[in-house]
């Protein structure tokens, strides 16, 4: 355990990928099995289990610490495992106790009763350092945060076992901590894991933006119309459908196994390929919108009538494998019409096909990206382009697939209240929530902390502290003198807020110093934002 | 402290009897800052005013274009090398424990008495008590507990109110002792050997206090320092401090030979286009803050180093029970959660908002 706080340690005040990659890989030198395994699951966020919930470590340091100072000192510090780490009483007699082991921690935890669980974890913490508590609670809550992605420790792992980080990821998600088997094959002590009977996801493809700069003149060569797929955009979750003779599954962008949530989805395939697509509401062969998909989200287990009220589905525009055969290697054009061929035959109504669009020159591409924006297509969000040569590779290759999202709608809203942000942020005021003017009163409709550059959120910052009127614990009411111009993606009406408005994905698009508060928008400007209800 | 109830009847029945006046009947907030009225005198004002009684030297505390200016001598001089003709028109130097009468024109019951009390904080840093009608207030400024070579240590001062700062009000701060953190900086040293160790540092208390430090646990090589750092060590070295070979990085010819060295700079210098040209560079920063993970990567520090020169919570605690005025004002910092646990613990607590004191410095 003593090796592994100090390798997060490490890993949490080093920016630089290379210092990252010779710490991990001196960690992976001199730390035994199964302790190195753990360790990678940890950081690269594949623990199948928390060790402990979140609300177990807030009652034990409730039991230990006044609770006021409690709420106070986790607004300041801004994330609970680091605040219980200091706030934690150092036990009496500290003589250099041995802890146990990274994977002697997992493994307790792993086979615990519950009320061993609350004995256990105590004992450690009374034991440890605070570097070394903020290491077990962010690992035991599967928290863990220390600037190395999924990806860089795959890259990471390729280096240190001298392959391509493809061979990773082929593998990933057919295997599983503590990657005993990974690790010898990295070090050259056993064969190459075989993963080819399980259902495991593959690496998707992704999309740059498009530019538009270059598309709207200067470079007319940019893009070439009849080299190009374009489809819709669908605004829904990109999801990858397995389904193999060894089982089916849905998986995530990220690879997050969400079968789960969508058990009527599955329940209705029966074939055997591996597709990419996006995931609706699809009632009748009609797409919904993203504000009904929202209720069938995170839901780890949607009731009957829930199911039955917002149905599922997939739009589906790739194939990644097609009745047991892989076509990654084949370029989209092929791809397309093996797709195409094989949903001719298919009779499942959650299916369905993503039409393939075609504009006749850029004015056209424009126009349609324009309809993006009307409110029929409210599933829509954009355009894709996808190269009609491009083979199907993980990761974002350059040049191959583009997005082109509708430009964001956008409002002047006033400043309300503002709370500290977390992580790197805590301490500076980062989080705002913005009204708009009803009847010369301002009603809150939504909260923003992104958008804005690092200089911006200091101005922001000191301007709240200066301009503070009142407190609701770790909430600042300001004075109403602030106006933001807010973009986001969609508005829609919403029970839950006062104004009856809910706004996707806000962020601050500019802040305007400049603007008097009585001139910002009104809330019946807002309500007009919102696509009628399909 | 159970019995503060019947205590402040007492209390009040003394001062009615012997006609004393409490500090809150003479001592006042302005928006220039706190003022003892009588006195007719600031203590460290943040906007100039005519008469002002300076704690210490930091600039959030001494600032320049006061007329008539009371500070310890050593305070003196860094306000005069940080002001130079701006630092006053007229001073008086007072050194510790030497009482002063601030206002000799005014009839005898009317007089206010200032005395300088170490304070702990750097060099030249004091409390100041003033005694007026038989009352006693003592204003802390910054300060802290710990050992520090650099200035002289705090001294308990039996008071009525006594003022606290609370910088680092709030249980989650404990420092560790500085050894443990110049041990980490000397470890590192150990490990990347052709690294140069930047550490940033205050101009003012923080640097010398680290040099001084390194020095006793064995580090007798040069250090290398920034050129912002170098009059204010030379300052400390005229008033009797040892800090050893210093040299400035701007006279070291080759950069490259600054591998595996230690160069101190200010924190701002950090991230600058200055740091670039040294060789290999691994970032360091000393400060009480370095505690809370977000602020350290706000930094950009790999190295953070726990180093602070005002108390940390149990300190600020230990400090009140030693003190044990019977009134407790806080001010500057984390007010909120000091008040509590000074209630809690018996004391008449109550926050104190001044504006205009940099929470950052330290």
């Amino acid at each position: 355990m003593e090796a592994f706080a100090k390798l997060l340690e490490l890993l949490y005040f080093t920016n630089s990928k290379l210092t990252k990659t010779a710490v991990i890989h001196d960690y992976l030198r001199n730390t035994p099995d199964p302790d190195r395994g753990w360790a990678i699951a940890a950081i690269a966020g594949t623990l199948k289990f928390d060790m402990f919930k979140r609300a177990l470590i807030k009652k034990l340091i409730l039991e230990r610490v006044d609770e006021t100072l409690f709420a106070l000192s986790y607004d300041y510090v801004g994330e609970m495992s680091e605040t219980v780490a200091h706030l934690w009483p150092n036990s009496a007699d500290k003589t250099a106790i041995q802890l146990p082991s990274l994977s002697e921690v997992v493994e307790h935890f792993q086979q615990a009763k519950k009320a061993d669980v609350e004995h256990y974890l105590v004992e450690l913490l009374d034991n440890m350092t605070p570097a070394q508590r903020w290491a077990l609670v962010k690992l035991g809550t599967r928290g863990l945060r220390v600037g190395v992605s999924a990806r860089l420790l795959k890259r990471i792992l390729a280096e240190y076992g001298n392959t391509n980080i493809d061979e990773i990821e082929a593998l990933w998600h057919g295997l599983e901590p503590p990657y005993l088997d990974l690790l010898g094959w990295l070090e050259g002590k056993e064969e190459k894991p075989d993963v080819s009977q399980r259902v495991t996801f593959n690496p998707v493809m992704l999309a740059h933006p498009l530019d538009e700069e270059k598309l709207q003149g200067h470079q007319a060569d940019y893009i070439n119309l009849c080299d190009w797929q374009t489809e819709w955009k669908y605004d829904g979750i990109r999801v990858q459908l397995v389904s193999t003779p060894n089982g089916k599954a849905l998986f995530s962008r990220t690879g997050d196994d969400i079968s789960h949530s969508f058990p009527d989805l599955l329940a209705k395939i029966d074939f055997e390929a591996v597709l990419d697509g996006e995931l609706l509401v699809i009632r009748d062969g009609q797409i919904g919108s993203f504000n009904q998909l929202q209720q069938r989200l995170n839901k780890k287990k949607p009731s009957k009538k829930l199911q039955a009220e917002t149905p599922v589905g997939i739009v589906v525009y790739d194939a990644l494998n097609i009745n047991g055969e892989s076509v990654t290697a084949q370029p989209l054009q092929q791809r397309r019409a093996l797709l195409e061929q094989w949903y001719a035959d298919l009779n499942v109504e959650s299916l369905l096909l993503s039409s393939v669009l075609s504009p006749t020159d850029i004015a056209d591409l424009t126009a349609l990206r324009q309809q993006a924006t009307d409110t029929q297509h409210n599933a829509v969000e954009g355009l894709m382009l996808k190269r009609l040569d491009s083979t199907y590779v993980s990761g974002r290759p350059a040049n191959q697939w583009l997005k082109w999202k509708r430009d964001p709608m956008q409002l002047d809203a006033v400043m309300m209240y503002a709370q500290r942000g977390s992580g790197k942020r805590s301490s500076f005021y980062s989080d705002y929530t913005f009204g708009v003017w009803d009847d010369g009163q301002l009603v809150p409709i939504g909260k923003a902390y992104s958008g804005f550059t690092d200089a911006e959120l200091k101005e922001l910052d000191r301007w709240v502290r200066r301009n503070t009127i009142a407190r609701f614990g770790p909430v600042k009411e300001v004075k109403k003198a602030l106006v933001l111009e807010v973009a986001f993606d969609s508005a829609h009406h919403s029970n839950r807020h006062k104004s009856g408005i809910a706004l996707r994905f806000p962020r601050i698009h500019r802040i305007r110093w400049d603007k008097p508060a009585n001139e910002a928008d009104i809330l019946a400007t807002v309500k007009k934002l919102i696509p009628d209800q399909a | 402290m159970g019995c503060s109830r019947s205590r402040d009847n007492l209390l009040q029945f003394i001062s009615s009897v012997l006609n004393t006046q409490h500090p809150r009947d003479w001592i006042e907030t302005r928006p220039q800052g706190l003022y003892c009225r009588p006195a007719g005198c600031f203590i460290d004002p943040h906007k100039p005013v005519a008469r002002a009684i300076i704690t210490h030297g930091h600039a959030d505390h001494a600032r320049p274009g006061n007329q008539w200016v009371v500070a310890t001598p050593a305070t003196l001089d860094i306000m005069q090398l940080r002001y130079a003709e701006q630092a006053w028109q007229d001073h008086v130097a007072l050194a510790y424990a030497q009482p002063l009468c601030l206002n000799p024109e005014a009839v005898e019951a009317e007089q206010v008495t200032l005395t300088f009390q170490p304070a702990g904080h750097i060099l030249g840093s004091a409390q100041a008590l003033l005694e007026y009608a038989g009352s006693r207030l003592v204003i802390s400024g910054d300060y802290k507990r710990r050992h520090d070579p650099t200035c002289e240590a705090f001294e308990v001062t039996p008071c009525d109110v006594f003022i606290t700062e609370a910088t680092f009000g709030l249980p989650v701060f404990k420092h560790p002792p500085i050894d443990q953190e110049i041990e980490k900086l000397l470890e590192s040293m150990r490990v990347f050997p052709d690294r140069c160790h930047l550490v940033g540092v205050y101009a003012l208390g923080k640097c010398q206090r680290v040099i001084l430090a390194l020095r006793e646990l064995g580090y007798d090589e040069p250090i290398f320092m920034h050129g912002a750092l170098i009059k204010m060590c030379e300052l400390y070295q005229s008033h009797g401090i040892e800090l050893g070979s210093l040299i400035a990085v701007n006279d070291v010819k080759d950069k490259r030979s600054l591998a595996g060295k230690i160069v101190l700079a200010p924190p701002s210098a950090l991230n600058d286009r200055w740091s670039r040209k040294l060789p290999n560079v691994r970032t360091a920063m000393a400060s009480g803050w370095m505690q809370i993970r977000a602020r350290s990567k706000q930094r950009n520090a790999e190295l953070p180093l726990v180093i602070s020169d005002h108390c940390d919570w149990p300190e600020l605690l230990q400090t009140l029970t030693d003190v044990n005025a019977p009134d407790v004002w806080v001010t500057h910092g984390r007010e909120e959660a000091l008040v509590y646990q000074a209630t809690n613990m018996g004391f008449r607590a109550q926050a104190l908002s001044l504006l205009g004191y940099e929470e950052e410095d330290d």
